[in-house]
């Protein structure tokens, strides 16, 4: 490389730095003769304007998660619902006045009512419906004698299905809130 | 070939159009006009982990606005083109280029972009970059032959988060827009849903699973990063960052319910948007920042409404079929984009907010979830075809459909990243 072209080379780059275009630089200023392999000149950002000089604007860093312990819920913690309904049925009222009670009789007791609804639909509406069947068994919970504080009703919509399947059995198996001591 | 070649010979020569505008050809229907543009190998690219011509032609014929092929000519950017040549071999485009390994292991990649109409060189550009990089610097290529040769801005740059799960794993993932590339952003033992880009394309916000209940996190892009933005009591979800980058509206139960409610992003106290005793969920914020579309059971089952941002009455705004959920703005702020329960199927729908005109793009039956491009001419969303997952992108006018990704897993949740990276 000419010391003229080595100069207009730097200029160039030096001039596309200043103006924060990265190293994105037009073809037509750049000696196309030239093919001998150059280094890296000092303060020349890698990858395009911003970018730190060693990172990739492509990466993504991979945050991993440990394993959880996984349970399965007792059939006595679990009330099932009818389609598109948010009522607790005849059969589940004893199993809900039992935790009641046992909540009323130990405040230091606490628990979580998980909802869960079937695979149909959206994931963020079939969220919120399963929140709907969790607060529906925890306001009996509170009606019948537990204190506000001891429940917390969360939601995993159809994320977490007890029984996989593409029929109505399944889904009636799905449609549910289990009980969890906290 | 030969009758569009003459038609856009035709229209070159129109006495109408001003030379400049010779090749920004009037793309009424996506797929009508399509500009035979030839792109030759790059020289040197067998010695790169990646052949960049192929995605540069890859991305210029997903757009839907070329008709992208090889040379089958050794040609590189400083080659001498005749135009005339190459415009009797049907091409009114010519991209060539170079790539060189430098010696600290980053690579120089070079390309000109001819008009073999005007016989006129129309671009040139070095480029130096990572080696992982360089699937980047290619997008970026065809981004910009895409703009220079019809004036739209190509997307082929951004990227694409979508949720895997295999078995009893969940990854969050984010892949370029051409469906590779692909890299995992969190990997969980728990359920991930609903990714969201921050305007910036900087962080990803989403719900997990991982400590037994619905969680809202932000986390940074590129250095993995991540905050709990949201855990109130009971469930917190559905993030979408503000168009200005300052705000997240969400869905909280921590007053009982699902209500949408509205926090700084750096994380704070919300303030409730919406007071109903019905789910009110899924808000999208127009892109000018100042109403926030959003679901509501509150007339029976899940419809689209509209609220200002600062708070209010909300008013309907889907009238068609019993059931419309995952809302979605157009970047002009025109279109709107949800699901649809159809029967038993659930179906990509449009409707013109000005008009309210309603349109089904597709004739798939599990349709989910779908995201715009930051350009606007494109939906991505998930589906499955012949029993497999598939993340699709269609034209607004459902014609011209790429499927992205297959999976034998269960894939879902897209959301389409911004421009800014």
């Amino acid at each position: 490389m000419t010391p003229k072209t080595a100069v207009s080379l730097a200029t160039l780059v030096l001039a596309a730095a200043l103006a924060g275009c990265g190293t994105t630089v037009p073809l037509n200023d750049v000696p196309v003769e030239s093919r001998q392999t150059t280094p890296a000149t000092g303060g020349t950002a890698a990858g395009g304007a911003g970018s730190k000089g060693t990172t990739a604007q492509s990466q993504v860093a991979t945050v991993d998660l440990a394993r959880g312990a996984s349970e399965t819920t007792p059939a006595a913690r679990t009330i099932y619902f009818d389609f598109d309904s948010f009522i607790i049925k005849d059969d589940y009222k004893a199993v809900v006045e039992g935790h009641a009670k046992a909540l009323a009789a130990t405040r230091g007791k606490r628990l979580v009512v998980e909802g869960h609804t079937d695979e149909r639909g959206g994931s963020e509406y079939n969220l919120a419906l399963g929140q709907k069947r969790a607060e529906a068994v925890t306001r009996t919970l509170v009606l019948l004698g537990a204190a506000d504080n001891q429940v917390e009703a969360v939601s995993f919509g159809k994320e977490r299905p007890a029984v996989q399947g593409s029929d109505e059995a399944a889904w009636a198996k799905n449609r549910r809130a289990e009980l969890k001591d906290r | 070939m030969w009758p569009r070649r003459r038609f856009l010979v035709a229209l070159g020569s129109s006495a109408a159009l001003p030379a400049a505008a010779q090749f920004r050809v009037e793309i009424s229907g996506v797929g009508a006009t399509q500009l035979p543009v030839v792109v030759a190998s790059f020289r040197n690219a067998d010695r790169a982990p990646l052949a960049i011509a192929d995605v540069v032609r890859a991305d210029l014929q997903r757009s839907g606005l070329f008709k992208a092929t090889d040379a089958l000519n050794a040609l590189d950017e400083r080659s001498v083109i005749s135009a005339a040549e190459w415009r009797g071999r049907g091409a009114d485009a010519l991209v060539a280029g170079s790539v060189s390994k430098l010696a600290d292991g980053r690579w120089d990649v070079r390309f000109k972009l001819w008009d073999t109409v005007k016989g006129e060189e129309l671009l040139g550009q070095s480029k130096v970059v990572l080696e992982a990089d360089l699937r980047l610097a290619a997008h970026r290529i065809a981004d910009e032959v895409q703009q220079m040769l019809t004036g739209e801005r190509g997307v082929n740059a951004t990227r694409i988060a979508y949720v895997l799960r295999t078995g009893r794993r969940f990854t969050l993932h984010v892949t370029d827009a051409d469906g590779e590339g692909g890299q995992v952003a969190l990997a969980s033992p728990e359920p991930i849903i609903s990714p969201a880009w921050s305007p910036d394309g900087r962080e990803l916000a989403y719900v997990s699973f991982e400590s037994q209940k619905a969680v809202v996190w932000v986390q940074d892009v590129l250095s993995g990063e991540r905050r709990m933005l949201a855990n109130f009591r009971g469930t917190n979800s559905a993030p979408a960052f503000s168009p200005d980058g300052r705000e997240l509206a969400l869905t909280l139960s921590r007053e009982g319910g699902s209500q949408l409610y509205v926090m700084p992003r750096a994380g704070g106290t919300p303030r409730r948007l919406t007071s109903s005793s019905a789910i009110d969920t899924e808000a999208a914020w127009s892109p000018d920042g100042r109403a926030i579309y959003f679901v509501s059971d509150r007339g029976g089952g899940p419809q689209v409404y509209r609220v200002a941002a600062g708070g209010g009455a909300a008013e309907r705004v889907t009238f068609n079929g019993a059931y419309n959920i995952s809302p979605t703005v157009s970047p002009d702020g025109r279109l709107l984009a949800y699901i649809t329960r159809q029967g038993n199927g659930y179906r990509l729908t449009t409707l013109e907010l000005a008009s309210g005109t309603v349109t089904t793009l597709t004739d798939t039956q599990d349709d989910e979830s779908p995201s715009f491009a930051p350009n606007g001419r494109l939906l991505v969303y998930a589906t499955r075809q012949a029993g497999r997952d598939v993340l699709m992108t269609t034209t607004l006018d459902g014609k011209i459909k790429t499927r992205l990704l297959t999976s034998g897993a269960d894939m879902r949740e897209p959301a389409w990243g911004p421009f800014s990276r």
